[in-house]
């Protein structure tokens, strides 16, 4: 599975992994839109801690989620970034409709 | 430059076969010894191509993709993703950034993304008939880290 998710009606995370792209995509939407269409939380939070490879499909998977957690009010967090994966999202102008951050610690992240 | 080393494969316009040719040419450049970073903006790069090749070039059947990679002289690779697709009709237009003709979930960004993390880019297309992307990089490898 490539996403795993935790609701409360205050804040939906989905935590990520593996490679995002075009073909991984359309299941994950599938299942965080679920759940956010279930509890409508303030907040969805997107933990990419275990996440190895991104394209620009994932770009337009979190804009996707954003105009859907926007539609009821909610704000998105980006957290857990690798550096490349923060370069691409800082590419495409993320911050400005997400709060973004990247791995705090890189090595032992990498190494593990 | 002259060639050192050269691989052609060919697959399927399937979402399955993204992440198989990002890492077909992912290995095939491992000879160069590259760094983590140099493997993830190749890996990145190429994936965008396939892509738009899947999403764009055949957007209601299967074709196939052609994917030529070579070793240049001096360490520069070369990996060209070729399609017999829809073609595209203003090429300038299509790689400025946020230019999408399909909206929904595509960001346009795919051009961008493969300009910032390759050293050079050319397309060429014609309506009808298809469109070849040609993306270059220097790999300086771990030994120049
Ligand atoms: N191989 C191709 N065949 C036909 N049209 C293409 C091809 N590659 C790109 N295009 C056209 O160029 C446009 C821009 O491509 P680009 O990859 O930058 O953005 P996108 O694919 O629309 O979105 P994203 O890559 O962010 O998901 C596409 O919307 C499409 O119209
Ligand atoms: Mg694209």
């Amino acid at each position: 599975m490539p996403v795993r998710i935790i609701s409360t009606r205050e804040r939906v995370t989905a935590f990520l992994e593996g490679e995002i792209d075009h073909h991984s995509a359309a299941d994950i939407r599938m299942d965080i839109d679920s759940a956010l269409m279930q509890y409508k939380p303030n907040l969805l939070k997107l933990d990419y801690g275990d996440v190895t490879f991104m394209d620009s499909s994932g770009i337009g998977l979190i804009m996707g989620r954003y105009r859907l957690v926007q539609s009821f009010g909610g704000k998105v967090l980006v957290t857990n970034l690798s550096p490349q994966i923060y370069k691409i999202m800082q590419l495409a102008g993320l911050e400005k409709i997400a709060k973004i951050s990247k791995r705090e610690d890189v090595n032992s992240a990498d190494n593990k | 430059m002259q060639i050192i080393n050269e691989f052609r494969m060919t697959v399927d316009s399937k979402s399955i076969n993204e992440g198989f040719s990002r890492a077909a040419v992912a290995a095939f450049v491992a000879q160069l010894d590259p760094t983590l970073d140099e493997i993830s903006d190749i890996k990145m790069a190429v994936s965008e191509a396939v892509t738009n090749c899947i999403v764009h070039a055949y957007p209601t059947s299967v074709g196939k993709i052609y994917i030529y990679a070579a070793i240049l002289d001096g360490g520069t690779v070369k990996v060209s993703i070729r399609d017999k697709g829809c073609g595209i009709m203003d090429v300038r237009q299509a790689m400025e950034p946020l230019f999408t003709t399909l909206g929904g979930e595509r960001a346009g960004l795919g051009f961008a993304v493969m300009e910032s993390f390759t050293d050079k880019i050319s397309v060429r297309s014609v309506l009808g008939k298809g469109t070849t992307v040609t993306l270059y990089k220097k790999i300086n490898g771990r030994a120049a880290v």
